[in-house]
């Protein structure tokens, strides 16, 4: 492999990967010294990241505080459906997958596994999207709005917050499939793609850690 | 960035698989990765509801799961690992998670105090009886 041969920034990468070189390969885009470009992107949207983990963390410490302060209003084990639950782990636990599958896609450079994969990656997260969306309309129907009480309204932050987040990562994934389209598979695209998978993966870690300690505690019995 | 330290192994990018030469044992990591969160997934659905385990344990149980389940993720998901070449993002995820520990369990020790401490005289009083 040619070290040298990339150009920075958003250099196209030159014939240098053979396909099925996959991972290995893409480390070798190098400068002559120092960490690549692409090691020190991911390495900084990881702090990044992080940072959004603990803006979750802050959130999800008021939710906990606040659990049973719930005004004489519905209580999580009147509200929460865990059927409905399930779906939506479900629909996150294998956009996740479809999403990993996606980066190896790009890798080598196979269009179909790239493009079907993130198109599964969307279907699964917009589904989730619109069960979560459904499950809070029929909540404020039911008068369990974000207003009712201090629980409710942590409850709403918090889950709401979640749910903001994967919706921008829709909007993410659809500019991804459309930069590959337009550039190919560049370097700097290739960035940007392990940095939307990362993002992705977080999300999925994120409601793991909502859907053992908010719904499935909420509803367990005391 | 002390990446130089860790040139003689070279450093990895969080995401980024190092071991994974080829596309099908790629694929597998993540299969394996799913079948292990789904396991951990039905079971923390199966212990919320059941009355199998002593019920004041479920909290703690589901936790756990849920650390478990987190961990599957990281390792086969984000490829976050142990060896050194991704010392650095694991150096970055612990000192978050230190972060997230003393926001979440300080703000419950906090409030449970505060929470006592200016609880209204009936409500104490109703306590101690």
């Amino acid at each position: 492999m040619s070290a040298g041969a990339d150009v920075y920034p958003g250099g196209v990468a030159g014939g240098g990967l053979a396909p099925g070189g996959g991972y290995a390969a893409a480390l070798t885009e190098e400068p002559a010294h120092g960490a690549s470009k692409r090691i020190v992107v991911a390495y900084g949207f990881w702090i990044f990241l992080i940072s959004d983990i603990i803006l979750f963390s802050a959130l999800f410490a008021t939710y906990a505080v606040l659990t049973d302060a719930t005004a004489g209003g519905p209580s999580g084990r009147d509200l929460f459906e865990l059927p409905t639950v399930a779906v939506e782990t479900a629909c996150l636990l294998l956009s996740t997958v479809f999403c990993g599958f996606a980066g190896i896609g790009a890798q080598v450079r196979r269009n179909g596994m790239y493009y079907g994969s993130m198109a599964a990656t969307f279907v699964l997260g917009a589904t989730f999207v619109a069960i979560e969306l459904h499950e809070f309309a029929t909540m404020i129907d039911a008068g369990a709005g974000p207003g009712r009480s201090a629980f409710l309204s942590a409850f709403f932050a918090l889950i709401g917050c979640h749910g903001l987040h994967v919706s921008a990562g829709l909007l993410w994934l659809l500019t991804m499939m459309a930069q590959v389209y337009a550039k190919g598979y560049r370097a700097d695209i290739r960035r940007r793609l392990l940095c939307f998978a990362l993002f992705w993966h977080t999300l999925d870690i994120i409601w793991v850690a909502l859907f053992s300690l908010v719904y499935l505690v909420g509803v367990a019995p005391r | 960035m002390s990446t130089s330290i860790h040139e003689a192994h070279g450093d990895v990018a969080p995401g980024d698989e190092l071991a994974a030469t080829d596309i099908s044992h790629a694929i597998r990591g993540y299969l394996v990765g799913l079948a292990l969160a789904a396991l951990l997934t039905c079971v923390s659905f199966y212990i919320a509801r059941s009355t199998l385990v002593w019920q004041p344990s479920i909290p703690i149980a589901l936790s756990v799961l849920a650390l478990a389940q987190m961990g599957v993720h990281l390792v086969f998901f984000l490829h976050i690992t142990s060896g050194p070449d991704s010392i650095n993002n694991v150096m970055a995820l612990a000192f978050g998670l230190l972060i997230v520990i003393l926001l979440v369990f300080g703000s419950l020790w906090i409030m449970t105090h505060l929470d006592h401490n200016l609880m209204p005289t009936e409500r104490l009083m109703q306590m101690q009886r």
